[in-house]
């Protein structure tokens, strides 16, 4: 599986259930979608459909698992310089980071995402193919928590 | 003149600043001045609505009683609402509504904030089922960077440069020079913004509005009331509209993790920001040439720029060249934020929509001293929210 991240030997554990899977290194995001209309959503939607004319059921039956497509081109992207305030975790001391706005050419929709440490805003344009990977968010005692990252292909 | 019109009797403000006292007393102290400058008292007042405070305590949840308190119990009608920072326009939508509808002829709007200091953040606690919540823990997606996305999406789709964005900084700063109620009244040069720290890359310090203590205040009446006492021409609302996004929303906003999906639906004609005006416009039968000013939402100097092109001042991708040609400098053709915006006021949610109508009413008064928009006659405030929240208020003379 690809990973990112200086690895401590500790155990690993997404920073939320059900977002996004590793599962045989290949790593998606998760969510849901319409079986009525075909309209995708992430985060995962087990509500309704949000499609005002879908013909569904529009009440949760009608939405079922969907694992989204990995590559997509970098819609925008920007860095924070700043540590920013709880609940994110920061290492101390803070390490800036950058996030890239992603534009998936099946789902046509724009996912945001950091992008893997070590990639920077000079390394990035608008337009670049990227793809999903894992990498580790924050750390601690017990365990790395893992959250979905961009990464540019190649 | 529509029969959707309404009276803006009176507009007063308590000056931004970071003055670290409580919300109320800046409220308070707006209202007053807005009553005195309508010549009305607060006994003469049958409606009031507050706009909330998150950040304040529940007496901000419940804003519209804690200025009715604060003015004195007096058996008003009242109410609070909270829409973000579109808050301030949804309490002057409440109160159109209920002179408009009969209900009452003289309305008091008040919106005050006391900010924190530095980035916004969350809400205190742990929330992993709120959306604004797990954008901080799982991105650390600030608003700067929010900001800064769309900025660069900018430069990129339309070839806006920094030093673009730095011009926008420059004229606001020189719009609200002589603005008693800005709190930054200081010349800033391209030289500043240049050398003002990388915040959110390509957004500096000085691109990014700040987060300010504030309060704003209208009293608003029927355009009867009005007539009745002996304000023949008063500053007018004919038009607001606060609607929502239209499925699939494709433009990325605060809070989100991702836009909508256009694979089933495909794009709105009309994206959000753009919705906003175009519906005030319906509204008020006038169109953006009818225009000689506007006030919008300078969260970050980029944003104003896609502004111009949202309620409709040149197409989309023009807004660069607007800028250079002058045209939104005081002075201009169409002087966009004369009060110097958020670049010289910072933010006060709840205040901030009240304080461009406050804004619009002076300009259209010929009252805006050292600002002053030469004869103008109709102008336009904008605001976009969190959570498909926002407004856009039309105001003619
Ligand atoms: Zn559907």
């Amino acid at each position: 599986m690809s990973t990112t991240g200086v690895s401590t030997g500790r155990e690993r554990r997404p920073a939320i259930q059900g977002w996004f899977t590793g599962a045989d290194g290949d790593v998606r995001l998760l969510g849901t979608r319409c079986a009525s209309c075909g309209t995708p959503y992430f985060p995962r939607n087990e509500l309704a459909c949000r499609n005002p004319r879908c013909a569904g059921p529009r009440d949760g039956s009608e939405l079922e698992e969907y694992a989204f497509s990995r590559r997509g081109r970098v819609w925008s992207y920007a860095d924070s310089r700043y540590k920013p305030p709880a609940p994110y975790v920061s290492p101390d001391p803070f390490v800036p980071y950058t996030v890239a706005a992603v534009e998936l050419e099946t789902e046509r929709m724009v996912v945001l995402g950091q992008v893997v440490p070590g990639v920077t805003v000079d390394d990035l344009e608008v337009g670049m193919e990227v793809e999903l990977t894992e990498g580790v968010l924050y750390t601690d005692d017990d365990a790395e928590y893992t959250v979905w990252m961009w990464r540019p292909v190649n | 003149m529509s029969t959707r019109d309404i009276a803006v009797l009176g507009a007063g403000m308590h000056p931004w600043g970071k003055w670290g006292r409580n919300f109320v007393e800046y409220g308070l102290a707006a209202a007053r001045t807005a009553l005195a400058d309508a010549g009305l008292t607060w006994q003469d007042v049958q409606y009031v609505a507050g706009a909330d405070t998150i950040r304040n305590g529940y007496p901000g949840f419940i804003a519209g009683a804690t200025f009715a308190q604060a003015l004195g119990w007096s058996g008003a009608q009242v109410s609070s609402c909270y829409a973000a920072c579109a808050s301030g326009a949804q309490a002057i939508a409440n109160a159109r509504a209920q002179i408009l509808a009969g209900l009452c002829d003289v309305a008091l709007v008040v919106g005050a904030d006391a900010a924190p200091k530095g980035f916004f953040k969350p809400v205190g606690g742990d929330r992993p089922d709120d959306p604004d919540w797990l954008r901080f823990r799982l991105l650390g997606a600030t608003n700067p960077i929010y900001f800064a996305l769309a900025a660069r999406r900018r430069m990129a789709v339309h070839g806006a440069t920094l030093d673009d964005f730095a011009a926008v900084k420059v004229k606001n700063g020189r719009h609200g020079l002589a603005n008693p109620n800005a709190r930054y009244r200081k010349e800033v040069t391209l030289e500043d913004v240049r050398e003002s720290a990388v915040v959110a890359d390509p957004l500096r310090l000085l691109d990014i509005c700040a987060t300010s203590d504030g309060g704003a205040a209208l009293v608003l009446t029927s355009m009867d009331f009005a007539k009745r006492h002996g304000i023949t021409k008063p500053v007018r609302i004919p038009a607001l509209s606060t609607v929502t996004p239209t499925f699939p929303k494709t433009v990325l906003d605060l809070p989100d993790f991702a836009t909508d999906s256009a694979m089933a639906v495909p794009e709105p004609d009309r994206p959000f920001r753009s919705a906003l005006p175009h519906a005030a416009y319906e509204e008020a039968g006038i169109g953006p040439e009818d225009l000689s000013l506007a006030e919008v939402y300078d969260l970050s100097t980029a944003l104003e720029l896609d502004w111009y092109e949202d309620i409709g001042l040149c197409e989309p991708g023009g807004a660069e060249d607007l800028l250079r040609s002058g045209a939104t400098t005081l002075g201009g053709r169409i002087p966009v934020n004369p009060s110097g915006g958020l670049a010289c006021f910072g933010e006060a949610i709840p205040a901030q929509a009240i304080a461009q109508v406050c804004e619009l009413t002076w300009q259209l008064r010929g009252r805006a001293e050292g600002r002053q928009v030469e004869n103008a006659r109709a102008g336009i405030a904008v605001n976009q929210g969190l959570f498909g929240h926002g407004s856009a208020v039309i105001v003619t003379a």
